[in-house]
């Protein structure tokens, strides 16, 4: 089979349309490689310049049965010629390979969407499988989309006829058939995908040659079958210029805290133990070694964080990665950081709990946990990213703030950002806030817990300083000496020293930037991953006359100082959280204000319809 | 790197230039004292600047330590010690870095920290008190207390088979394994000096007098009138000997066992078995000999430590790809740029 690149003039006489946007979701079985074509299918429409969001969603094991509801694997994208906030509620394509995708996933996709459909997965075992009788392809079941069904598995098989590939290997390309199909029908270039097959498989020449071949039959397939009368346009969007690479929430986490080392000028010390959805950190730092990024697979949890403040107490930055369940565990050493005052980092990418919970779903419930989950009154830092490239600037912040306060921050993130993606606008180093450490080298009137008068940070020294040695540890100190003290009045004091230098953070924190007008009939309060949905659905409900704005809170603790004022300015506060209502306890409790929640615990992000609804809802109310 | 190639000169130390500001706080005629006097005698003799020297506890009576150390200390949360103090050599492979524990701390609620930073051989001194109670909660068994032990937890008797530290060590390969004795000043000397040449990590178990809780715990060894008969003294290169009159010693059974043996009657020194501080099987088998109970190094022998083969990693990317290039990091894969 001849393969050429060019259109030919029955492609080309086909109608081109143009669409603003356009939300696709890929589902397969979780052998199926419907992540890696996602990923692809993002690259490919991130270099057409479109602006972009993708939600993966993957079941917690790694090969449930074949063909079975419980193994389907799932990534949506959204794609637009407009700023874009989220992945999309729901899909405009749906294209699944095999019936238990189908059932999984059919109920999304919006009233007179495209069902793109893999016929070959469509046998009576995998019909059996997901639980049907009969068809639904051809059943008339499904009369509300556009059903076209293409033989996916044949054609891929027919195009490596001649490569001498075992079936099951052959079998494996079709994904590359589906992103070939989906890349002509939506006008994806795919040079950047063959560049990337030849680049991930250059050890098996093979593959490069059958997957490229797949790839560009599935394209070939669209221009000249008959079947697709139209081919899509979405135009590149207009987003800010500047160098754009396409990132995860994890990988943006990695790097931003890379970047705050190296302006530091110091090391960086990851203690971790594996957990979903946060492993993926661990993964990338390990490979930073260049930058002198240590990485430590610790035995536990605990000992990943003890050994990140070992680390910090030797004067480098150290910081623990986890999720939920593993916070948890690390509590009782983020108190002893609370205590010795020393600066670390601790991640926290959340998912559904409690306990195991949903470890491959989102979910924000562990606000409370990061601010109050420790015995007594033990104050440190929160900070929340919104999205999976804020994921940088967050990772970033919460190194500078526990290196200038020398305090345990805790970064807030979720298994949304961490394995969404989006454009991200690459920073320069040199642009990014300086991160000044100073240690202190000077034996004249030392002592381990004399404060700065401005921060109320103490000061922080290098073991091997001569004339410095001191003891630090968990048992209460003696204001200023830091020699271990049961004196009463002391404790008191040193109990608000504590909380006073973690409110001297507000020093820090900039204006609430208010989107939309600073007064009016409702505020929307969001932090974390629900930016997105809560922003688009602002943006929509004011461009019909609502007197709505939004607040997105990236600080948690302490809260921005003029939060309060901000609150007074509207009528209603609404918060949408991923949780029971943990942030609108907090706003209760410090403004004495009437929040109200607006509430998912699904393991799903916000459908912006959903906070469009609630908002409309609360006005109502 | 080890910790004798980083010593540098300096104005010589004695031990005062070890003992801090604090007043200690052990109870009158606790074994602690005699083990603070014994590290706080050898440290000036190492060779190594005060200030590089820290010292990292857990919680119990063990983990006051650093507080009396004027160097570099860290009193951290209960068992964690091994963790804290694997992240600061790590990152940190220039300083002593001295883990101090207990029974208790060491072996119950750190005794994972414990094992994962035995086996890594990550490159710190570890001193495990071992009195076989609980000394800070007053008095309840711990893991290494004997079967049937009546404490304030067990008013039946303990029910609770207990740990056998040098086999816990052993069994997870650390590369330098000893035991000592509070009151025994020279072996404890040795001991100590010997674990800071030994490059990478090391365990030291030290049987120590807690006289409120479990007085007498190691009667049987430190009693002068039958110590010779019941300790074993372990030196490299020479037969394995005891008895008051010198008449005793550890010989291989045909099956493999170690027998006790008296010497005469046809069973000459040269039938015994000599020390070998290399030989793993043996240290393996001395572990769970108690009576006589052995004294001294059972095992050392070097392997790469931890903090060394992580650097020498670092070394090698940044030798193969320079000094990272943040900006060029920031552009790594697929970009576009956006007029």
């Amino acid at each position: 089979m001849t393969v050429e690149t060019q259109v030919d003039e029955a492609a080309a006489a086909k109608r081109k349309e143009q669409r603003e946007s356009v939300v696709i979701r890929f589902a397969g079985d979780s052998g199926d490689g419907m992540q890696l074509t996602g990923m692809q299918f993002t690259t490919e429409s991130a270099l057409a310049g479109n602006d972009i969001g993708t939600l993966p969603d993957f079941p917690a094991e790694i090969r449930a049965p074949a063909g079975t509801l419980a193994g389907v694997s799932g990534f949506q994208l959204n794609f637009s010629s407009l700023d874009i906030y989220t992945p999309g509620d729901n899909p405009d394509v749906l294209v699944v390979m095999n019936p238990a995708a189908l059932k999984v996933n059919i109920g999304d996709l919006k009233a007179g969407g495209l069902l793109l459909a893999d016929r070959d997965g469509f046998d009576e075992a995998n019909l059996k499988k997901a639980g049907y009788q009969g068809n639904p392809l051809e059943n008339g079941s499904l009369a509300k989309c556009q059903i076209v069904t293409v033989d996916m598995t044949g054609m891929t098989l027919r195009t490596l006829e001649d490569l001498k590939l075992s079936n099951k290997v052959a079998t494996r390309c079709k994904n590359f058939f589906a992103l070939g199909l989906c890349s002509w029908l939506y006008s994806r270039p795919i040079e950047p995908t063959i560049k990337w097959i030849q680049d991930k498989f250059r050890k098996t020449p093979e593959l490069v040659e059958a997957n490229t071949r797949v790839l560009k039959a599935g394209y070939h397939y669209g221009e000249t079958t008959e079947m697709f009368a139209v081919q899509y346009e979405v135009r590149p969007a207009r987003i800010p210029p500047g160098t754009y690479r396409n990132i995860t929430g994890n990988s943006a986490v990695a790097l931003g805290l890379v970047a705050a080392a190296k302006k530091a000028g110091l090391p960086l010390f990851l203690g971790s133990y594996p957990i979903t959805p946060a492993s993926d950190i661990l993964h990338e730092l390990s490979y930073y070694k260049q930058f002198g990024v240590l990485t430590f697979q610790a035995e536990d949890e605990i000992a990943g964080v003890c050994s990140a403040l070992g680390a910090s107490f030797g004067g480098v930055i150290g910081v623990t990665t986890s999720s939920g369940p593993g916070i948890a565990l690390k509590q009782e050493a983020i108190n002893l950081a609370v205590m010795v005052e020393l600066p670390l980092v601790i991640c926290n990418v959340q998912r559904g709990g409690p306990s195991t919970g949903l470890p491959t779903k989102t979910e924000q419930a562990d606000l409370l946990q990061a601010i109050f989950g420790r015995n007594s009154d033990s104050p440190l830092p929160v900070i929340a990213a919104a999205t999976p490239a804020d994921c940088f600037a967050a990772a970033y912040e919460a190194t500078r703030i526990a290196v200038k306060y020398m305090t345990p921050v805790i970064l807030l993130t979720d298994g949304y950002l961490a394995n969404g993606s989006e454009p991200w606008n690459l920073p320069r180093f040199e642009d990014l806030a300086p991160i000044p450490v100073e240690f202190r080298t000077d034996p004249n009137g030392f002592f381990p817990y004399l404060r700065d008068p401005k921060t109320l940070a103490r000061p922080w020294v290098r073991p091997g300083t001569p004339g410095l040695e001191h003891r630090i540890g968990g048992i209460e100190k003696a204001d200023g000496t830091g020699n271990i003290s049961y004196d009463p009045a002391n404790h008191e004091r040193m109990t608000h020293a504590r909380a006073r230098k973690v409110e001297a953070v507000q020093q820090d924190i900039p204006p609430t930037v208010v989107r939309g007008e600073p007064t009016g009939d409702l505020l929307v309060v969001g932090w974390g991953s629900t930016f997105g949905s809560i922003a688009a659905a602002v943006e929509q409900l004011r461009e019909q006359g609502t007197r709505v704005s939004q607040v997105h809170l990236r600080h948690l603790n302490p809260l921005p100082p003029d939060l309060g004022a901000v609150l007074k300015g509207f009528k209603k506060i609404l918060v949408p959280e991923m949780n029971m209502g943990q942030l609108r306890m907090i706003l209760r409790a410090t403004y004495l204000v009437d929040a109200v929640g607006l509430n998912k615990i699904q393991g799903q992000p916000f459908k912006v319809s959903e906070i469009a609804d609630g908002i409309r809802r609360a006005l109502e109310g | 790197m080890s910790d004798a190639a980083t010593a540098t000169a300096t104005p010589k130390l004695t031990r005062k230039d070890f003992i801090s500001d604090q007043d200690v706080r052990w109870c009158p005629g606790c074994g602690d004292y005699s083990i603070l006097a014994q590290v706080q005698r050898v440290m000036p003799e190492l060779g190594v600047p005060r200030e590089r020297f820290v010292f990292v506890s857990g919680i119990g009576c063990s983990s006051r330590f650093p507080y009396y150390m004027n160097t570099y200390g860290f009193h951290s949360i209960h068992g964690r010690a091994p963790a804290i103090a694997s992240g600061l050599k790590i990152a940190r492979p220039d300083l002593s870095v001295w883990v101090v524990t207990g029974d208790g701390d060491g072996l119950s609620i750190g005794g994972n920290h414990l094992i994962h930073a035995l086996r890594r051989n990550v490159g710190l001194k570890i001193l495990l008190f071992n009195n076989r109670i609980y000394g800070l909660t007053k008095g309840q068994y711990s893991p290494t207390s004997e079967i049937g032990k009546v404490t304030k937890s067990t008013p039946f008797g303990s029910v609770d088979y207990p740990f056998n530290p040098i086999a816990v060590a052993m069994g997870v390969d650390a590369s330098f394994v000893a035991r000592t004795i509070d009151v025994e000043a020279k072996s404890l000397q040795d001991i100590l000096r010997r674990a800071y040449e030994h490059p990478g990590g090391a365990f030291i178990e030290i049987l120590q007098n807690c006289n409120i809780f479990n007085d007498g715990a190691w009667e049987r060894l430190t009693d002068k009138a039958t110590k010779a008969d019941t300790v074993l003294l372990l030196e490299h290169g020479k037969p394995l000997i005891f008895g008051k009159n010198r008449d005793k010693g550890l010989r291989l059974g045909a099956g493999g066992s170690l027998d006790v043996v008296t010497l005469g009657n046809g069973i000459s020194e040269s039938d015994l078995l000599v020390h070998d501080e290399r030989n793993r099987p043996l240290a393996y088998m001395l572990a769970h000999l108690e009576n006589p109970t052995p004294i001294g190094v059972f095992h050392a022998m070097a392997r790469p430590a931890y903090e060394d083969a992580m650097a020498r990693q670092v070394d090698a990317a940044r030798q193969k790809q320079g000094d990272g290039d943040i900006n060029a990091l920031f552009k790594r894969g697929e970009t576009w740029v956006v007029e």
